[in-house]
């Protein structure tokens, strides 16, 4: 490649990654020099600082056309924008959480990495949403993932969170070595990485009988095998253990921007590959992508199933939420088998909701957890008396998860259920199935509430809830209530400048 | 004038009180009780004027209020109704006069919870969340909002029941939020249904699209899937009002929440399913509404002689009261069956007439529960001797109750019958035996208490006391009035009735 060419690509385009791996460049080498006994907490307050910019540099980009870079492999398109804002914002509030953080368990050794490795995480994420070709995806997906993977791990002198972490590697690389299987397949079939040549290769090839097979194959594997970062059915099975030893931060963005991340490779992959297939040898043919997609509705109802009812034999809160993060993936690829006219508008609010309430349920999660010593479910007997603003924040944020009108969840419900129910034929067992595995989380999240208050407390001690963590509270809250009450801010930020997607395969 | 602000403030005025009483120390009881009371007095007195507005001889389309609100999908360029929520309320002459039996009765409860014991901020706060919800239901003129404010009705109760309740309130509480949960989803899927496919929400548009076959929609609504949503209706409606067998929760809840409570619940939450079958069952589906008469009609005798069977073995009061509810309401059910302008004017004139009159009863209960700490039948008898007055109204309230003509229950029952009678015969003559034997229960349990064997002195406790004497002689004046002069409740009926009647083609 010639210099003059490398210099030609509009690199600009890059800002907010650029931005993310300076901030995490520049701390790693602050940390080396600072002296050991130096507090870590100015770390944290830098990558905060940092990823702030990142996000005003995107919102720089919005009226960008579409561009991409180094032959296609970068791309900026209105889906990769809107879903990095998720990833962006969901990050910030993980690093707060982070600051707030209590430095036992030998994590005060590590605090320094504790931070960065953060914003490595989230580098990886951003690339995956912007990759226009499996290897840049790939890479993405695997420094996401070896980042988060130190991080489960970095309490180091806790047994807990090592065996979680030896639990998360193992899974972890299972699912990858599956996709990866799957991705090899449609190399092999169409001979370039390059997922806008796969997607025309496939399209005018017609297709023998076999290579559909093959595709097929294909589709399964990596469904399987990114249904890991998702946490859903048939591997889901990491994330209690993971969630329960993780330290909280890192927990938060396991169920936030790591979840975020899986669903964009997804929708990614699926849509721009598998949508573009006709199923069978006829070229007027359903999209495989649409012709299979009772499997994928399978995997959802199972997910939702499983996530629900388990969780409703959980005494740890942290395990608790697990169970809960699954059940709301499930929910998530409802609207994603549904391939509505709404699916892209639903994952992304669910999503963008899901970041406010969740992240603020961990806030709780880790001030409570810090300050009994145990993530118990009895930890929050009478919490009402003990601190009645926080239990009433814990409240919305729990009815926002349970779906109760009032809040964001329920609107990001109803317009997954809007996108099951207008497509022909509707999937009405699907939405059921949705429904009533949310009634039946009711029980738990409600087991929550009535502890909090009903219960009487075990002593009267006060909290103090730190800043970096009171920040968290107030965002999630307002963020919360925001899009419930007001979901137009969001849907009006989706539709003026983002198209419904558009140019997702320009 | 400028009237559609009325209604906003109607509907959420109590807001205002809960944030008045959020300042308000927990310590200061009296100023607690009082605040919360007067909060709902503007909201009574709003929708009082509304009724003389209308009885002034204006309409009621001055008060209907819309406002753009959330837009999904992205239509909104194209089409500023397609895909959206507004933000509508509006009354016609069958709201109204729940929305004013709502605001009677909710102001009549605030005065019986002079008798709660502790924790009165919350409680008066949820009790105003409660009030909200209660007139919002009666007030959207669309399915979403009326979802909102349904959903919102069930969070308040809950924490209602399983605090301030009786020794089994936790189950109680469990029990109504499971039941009721299941029974909204069940209403989500009907409405989710009609919004995707239809593009609307508003009841009035949506009864036009649905009866036209010529409409445009997004995706068509089968005639098979019109039975379907209806019966999905009947079941979601069914658990509210409560149609046998799906009853068992609102026992528990008449057991064990505080009477304050129960006269909302008994007297309008129970009504929200009357009120929906009519307003959405007759009014979107009504060819397929029509042939359901028979099955409306067995399920209201059913009803009707299941609940006046069981009433008559009760020990406890409330649970006479409970039975005695799941009777009356078999009347509403008996009165929809019929299908003619008789019956449904019936069945309406039943939902006030009981709403009043198990409100006063309720409030009887808290009075003798207040001073004797027993609502157990043999352990009440003789109360006559030392509260004749409360004594007295009791009797009253059973008359209006059993349908002593001149009060407000023969109106309706005998209405109801009528209308039966016309079209059914047998099943009507049936149903007839369940009058009878409401007679028989209610002088069972009142001449028990009243004149019965007495197990212990009622020496020194008070009878009536002023602030007590509010509620009974409004509701008894409520009662008799409908009684002697039915043209209160048929006069602002008469529209309505004739667009169901319209709708029915009768």
């Amino acid at each position: 490649m010639e210099l003059e060419q490398l210099l030609d690509f509009k690199w600009s385009i890059m800002t907010p990654e650029f931005i993310i791996l300076g901030v995490a460049t520049l701390l790693s080498i602050l940390d080396l020099f600072m002296p050991k006994s130096m507090d870590r907490k100015i770390l944290g307050w830098i990558g905060v600082a940092g990823i702030a910019a990142a996000t005003v540099s995107l919102a720089g980009f919005i009226d960008e056309p579409v561009t991409s870079i180094l032959f296609d492999t970068f791309r900026l398109d209105s889906f990769a924008k809107a879903f990095k804002f998720i990833l962006l914002i969901g990050s910030l509030f993980v690093l707060l959480l982070a600051i707030s953080f209590e430095k036992k368990d030998g994590l005060a050794e590590f605090a320094g990495e504790f931070y960065y490795l953060f914003l490595t995480a989230l580098l990886g994420a951003m690339f995956m949403a912007s990759s226009g070709d499996l290897i840049t995806l790939f890479i993405g997906l695997e420094l996401l993932t070896i980042s988060s993977w130190v991080l489960v791990g970095v309490t180091k002198r806790n047994k807990k969170s090592n065996e979680s972490a030896m639990k998360y590697v193992i899974n972890g690389g299972i699912s990858t070595a599956i996709t990866l299987f799957g991705l090899s397949y449609i190399y092999g079939l169409t001979g370039t990485t390059n997922i806008k040549d796969m997607s025309g290769t496939l399209m005018t090839m017609g297709g023998s009988q076999n290579q559909l097979y093959l595709l097929a194959i294909a589709f399964f594997m990596t469904l399987v095998g990114l249904s890991f970062k998702l946490a859903t059915a048939p591997f889901h099975m990491w994330a209690p253990d993971v969630y329960e030893g993780a330290p909280t931060p890192v927990t938060a963005f396991l169920s936030i921007v790591s979840k975020t991340a899986g669903f964009v490779i997804i929708v990614r992959i699926f849509v721009s590959i598998f949508g573009s297939v006709p199923a069978t040898g006829a070229q007027d043919a359903l999209p495989m992508l649409l012709h299979l997609q009772d499997y994928i509705g399978f995997l959802a109802g199972a997910t939702m199933i499983i996530g629900n009812v388990i969780a409703l034999r959980q005494r740890n809160i942290k395990r608790m939420f697990a169970y809960s993060s699954i059940a709301h993936a499930g929910y998530i690829l409802v609207a994603f088998t549904s391939m509505s006219y709404f699916t892209f508008d639903a994952i992304w609010f669910y999503l963008l909701a899901y970041l406010f309430m969740n992240v603020g349920a961990f806030a709780i999660i880790q001030l409570v957890g810090a300050k009994a010593g145990s993530d118990d479910i009895s930890a929050y007997a009478g919490l009402y008396r003990r601190a009645p603003i926080l239990a009433v924040t814990f409240a919305v944020l729990i009815l926002s998860l349970a779906g109760i009108p009032g809040t964001a969840g329920f609107i990001g419900k109803l317009n997954i259920f809007m996108g099951a129910f207008a497509t022909e034929p509707a999937h009405y067992v699907l939405a059921s199935i949705l429904i009533a595995t949310s009634v039946v989380s009711y029980f738990y999240y409600f087991g929550i509430m009535t502890q909090m208050f009903f219960r009487p407390a075990a002593d009267d001690s006060k909290f103090n809830i730190p800043v970096a963590l009171l920040v968290v509270l107030i965002g999630s809250v307002v963020g919360t209530i925001a899009l419930g009450i007001l979901p137009n801010i969001a849907f009006d930020f989706l539709h003026d400048n983002f198209m419904q997607f558009k140019d997702f395969l320009q | 004038m400028d009237l559609s602000y009325v209604l906003t403030l109607l509907v959420f005025f109590p807001v205002l009180g809960m944030v008045v009483l959020a300042f308000i120390p927990n310590t200061q009881e009296k100023t607690i009780k009082l605040v919360g009371f007067l909060a709902t007095l503007p909201t009574l007195l709003l929708s009082l004027a509304v009724y003389f507005h209308y009885l002034a001889g204006k309409s009621l389309e001055d008060f209907s209020v819309m406002k753009h609100w959330i837009q999904f999908g992205g239509f909104g360029e194209m089409d500023k109704n397609f895909f959206a929520v507004h933000y509508e309320l509006g009354l016609d002459g069958f709201s109204m006069i729940m929305v004013l039996l709502t605001s009677i009765i909710a102001t009549l409860a605030a005065v019986a919870s002079i008798h709660i014991k502790k924790e009165w901020k919350g409680y008066f706060m949820l009790f105003l969340l409660l009030e909200v919800g209660m007139l919002g239901v009666f007030a959207a003129e669309n399915l979403i909002l009326f979802f909102i404010f349904f959903e919102i009705t069930l969070i308040p109760m809950f924490f209602l029941i399983g605090k301030w309740g009786y020794f089994e309130k936790e189950r109680a509480a469990y029990s109504f939020l499971i039941y009721n949960g299941l029974g909204s989803a069940v209403l989500l899927i009907v409405i989710m249904v009609l919004f995707a496919r239809t593009g609307t929400s508003n009841i009035d548009v949506l009864a036009q699209i649905v009866n036209n076959p010529d409409q445009q929609m997004m995706a068509p609504i089968s005639d098979t899937m019109k039975f379907g949503l209806l019966f999905a209706l009947l079941v979601a409606f069914g658990v509210k009002l409560p149609i046998f067998p799906l009853h068992t929760w609102m026992l528990r809840v008449h057991v064990q929440a505080p009477p304050s409570i129960v006269m909302l619940h008994s007297g309008i939450l129970l009504k929200i399913g009357a009120f929906g079958l009519i307003r959405f069952g007759m009014g979107i589906f009504p060819e397929q509404f029509k042939t359901l008469g028979l099955l409306l009609a067995i399920l209201g005798v059913i009803n009707l002689l299941y609940g006046a069977f069981l009433a008559f073995v009760q020990k406890d009061f409330k649970m006479v009261l409970a039975y005695s509810s799941i009777s009356h309401m078999g009347i509403v059910l008996i009165g929809l069956g019929a299908m003619n302008e008789a019956g449904i004017q019936g069945a309406i004139f039943q939902v006030v007439s009981h709403g009043l009159i198990s409100a006063l009863l309720f409030f009887l209960v808290s009075v003798f529960y207040e001073r004797t700490d027993t609502t157990l039948l043999e352990n009440l008898g003789g109360i006559a001797k030392g509260m004749p007055i409360a004594a007295g109204f009791l009797l009253a309230g059973a008359m209006a109750s059993l349908g002593l003509p001149g009060m407000s229950g023969f109106v309706s029952e005998f209405m109801a019958f009528l209308g039966l009678f016309e079209e059914m015969p047998w099943v009507a003559a049936v149903g007839a035996i369940g009058i009878i034997m409401t007679a028989v229960y209610l002088l069972r349990a009142v001449l028990g208490i009243t004149f019965g064997k007495s197990h212990r002195e009622f020496t020194g406790i008070t009878d009536l006391r002023k602030v007590e004497w509010v509620p009974v002689i409004t509701l008894m004046a409520l009662i008799v009035l409908i009684g002697v002069y039915p043209s209160v409740l048929s006069e602002p009926l008469k529209t309505t009735l004739d667009a169901i009647m319209l709708g029915l083609g009768g």
